[in-house]
């Protein structure tokens, strides 16, 4: 009796938790999947009942040319951001790491305030940087750099709408991805650093045969996050929209299933657009899943 | 000599360079929300606040508006506080749980955390928004705190799940053979030094809900239950025409709380893991 009570005593801790996280996650999730495969229209959200299509939702959003096209952007534009991100982020880290201690307070101290903003705010703050008329970005542009630019409209047209999109968000994300290389480099042992130095080894070459190797993890785990951040993303969008319109050409599949669900009433459709997105997420994090399992027990 | 004195300035170069580029929208937002609105819509903008005014932030404080900011500021507090005292309560004890005691399910309940939280709440929004729907909780306090206590859950379980594994459990046996019972050796010996772990997540979860921004959306639509991104957004769509300074005081308002939770965690967050580190 008592061995029982014992081991059912862990479980009592975790029920609050287990509780919680089934009704606002495991459930929707099951529901999520039921209604992807019904159709599921404004009429089903006042109480009519949702006709079961089985797999119609997932077919047609398969051969749907605009949600391939949402589907094509979002990556190229999370690629993009992943790769400037991954850049920028290294490049600071390497270069803190040379720096006297004053000059890295000072670079960090920087960093943080990038990293700290709420990303609401961050493209509102952007937005206005940005703005046509008033945007201290189109009178620098001019006055300083010679460019005619008063009066530009970035939020017009779609490649200029991403290039600010990725200015923001790359912007917010180097902080974190330079911190953490930042922490890697600090782990590498001087006596391996000084031995490759003696052996004649330039910086490139110790970077490329040394710090790669010994970051491999690191590396691995902040790429797999940034992917997944950058692909989800929702927020920077969406408030961007609201600067200048272009809904149709610059959604991504947040943005988009936002649209569709919510905006335009189809919750099936939406339903089944999430799942794609649900079961596109968990095998790109199942890496990071594992890595982080194993380095916790 | 004078390729060592090349590198460090090139390196000052950079420090200056990334300081200033990360600084300037703050610094941006700032300068904006303390100069006259009349003299933001110019062509020539103005880099310092030599007119400095405070009139900016009594505009959103106190001027009739259509999307008031003290309710939406009161609706931030409450889901936020809430969200925080409930998730922290409930992630300490599964942390207990899941850091003191061997028992079956434990592995498996890890993975699932972190699996929730690789779930994008981007497709999640209809179905949680149907949830909350179908209870009669859209637009209130209490549906959308239940909602973050959940997203803040498994992130709060697994930082306070490490914060008790590096108590040493010696420290609490040590206790108990002083005569402690198993109850009285964690409230006096690990509870306190739990402490600084508690509120860096504390915090941490303070900042997420503070900042979510789509499930607020979604669930508390309604201008009255709206929160702070939210208002902000509604605000800036509403104002962007003819008041971009108010715009910018209201972003200062909602960004300070976060600039100033975000630089006392930072310190705790690095010294907690290199405290662990160090325990090995």
């Amino acid at each position: 009796m008592m061995s029982r009570l014992k081991s059912l005593g862990p479980w009592a801790m975790l029920l609050p938790a287990v509780a919680v996280l089934a009704v606002v996650i495991g459930w929707p999730l099951i529901n999520l999947i039921i209604m992807s495969t019904q159709e599921y229209g404004r009429a089903q959200v006042f109480g009519a009942p949702a006709p079961f299509v089985g797999l119609d939702n997932f077919a047609y959003v398969l051969q749907d040319d605009k949600f391939w096209a949402v589907f094509n952007r979002s990556v190229v534009f999370a690629a993009v951001n992943v790769f400037l991100t991954m850049v920028l982020g290294t490049l600071t880290a390497l270069a803190m790491f040379q720096m006297s201690k004053g000059f890295r307070y000072l670079t960090q101290a920087g960093l943080l305030v990038a990293w700290a903003m709420p990303q609401l705010t961050a493209v509102i703050v952007w937005g206005w940087m940005f703005n046509t008329e008033y945007g201290v970005v189109n009178y620098s542009l001019t006055e300083f750099f010679g460019l005619d630019y008063l009066g530009h409209s970035w939020f017009a047209e779609p490649l200029s709408f991403f290039a600010v999109a990725t200015i923001i968000i790359t912007w917010q994300s180097v902080p974190f991805v330079a911190f953490t290389i930042y922490a890697g480099l600090t782990q590498i042992p001087n006596e391996v650093r000084e031995a490759a130095m003696l052996d004649g080894a330039s910086a490139v070459q110790r970077f490329r045969n040394l710090t790669i190797p010994y970051l491999r993890p690191v590396f691995a785990i902040v790429i797999t996050l940034q992917i997944i951040w950058d692909l989800r993303v929702f927020t920077q969008i969406y408030a961007l929209q609201g600067l200048g319109g272009l809904r149709e050409e610059t959604s991504t599949l947040g943005v988009y299933i936002y649209n569709v669900s919510l905006g335009g009433g189809d919750y099936g459709m939406g339903g089944a657009i999430s799942l794609i997105m649900v079961v596109l997420m968990s095998a790109l994090s199942f890496y990071y899943v594992r890595r982080t399992i194993k380095e916790a027990e | 000599m004078l390729r060592k004195r090349l590198t460090k300035s090139l390196f000052a170069g950079f420090a200056i360079v990334v300081f200033v580029l990360s600084v300037f929208p703050v610094y941006w937002m700032l300068n904006t929300s303390f100069t006259p609105n009349g003299l933001t819509r110019q062509q020539t903008p103005s880099f310092f606040p030599t007119n400095f005014t405070l009139e900016n932030f009594e505009t959103i404080l106190f001027d009739e508006q259509q999307t008031p900011f003290i309710p939406a500021l009161l609706n931030s507090l409450s889901i936020t506080l809430l969200t925080v005292t409930f998730a922290l309560a409930f992630a300490f004890l599964s942390a207990v749980a899941l850091a003191r005691f061997q028992f079956i399910g434990r592995k498996t309940f890890l993975v699932l955390i972190l699996i929730i939280q690789m779930i994008p709440g981007e497709a999640m929004i209809i179905s949680i928004f149907r949830v909350v729907n179908d209870v009669n909780l859209l637009n209130s306090i209490i549906g959308l705190t239940i909602v973050y206590v959940a997203t803040v859950l498994p992130f709060t379980i697994w930082m306070l799940r490490g914060f008790v594994a590096g108590v040493p459990q010696e420290l609490e046996e040590a206790a108990m053979v002083d005569g402690c019972t198993r109850q009285q050796a964690f409230r006096r010996i690990t509870f306190p030094l739990l402490a600084p772990g508690l509120v860096a997540t504390g915090v941490f979860g303070f900042i997420q809900a503070w900042n979510e921004f789509l499930l607020a959306l979604v669930i508390n639509a309604r201008p009255e239950m709206m929160t702070l991104p939210v208002w902000l957004r509604t605000y800036q769509q509403v104002t962007s025409e003819t008041n971009w300074a108010a715009i910018m005081a209201g972003s200062v308002l909602m960004t300070i709380p976060v600039l100033i939770f975000f630089m006392i965690v930072q310190g705790r967050m690095t010294s907690g893991l290199v405290a662990g580190a160090v325990k090995g």
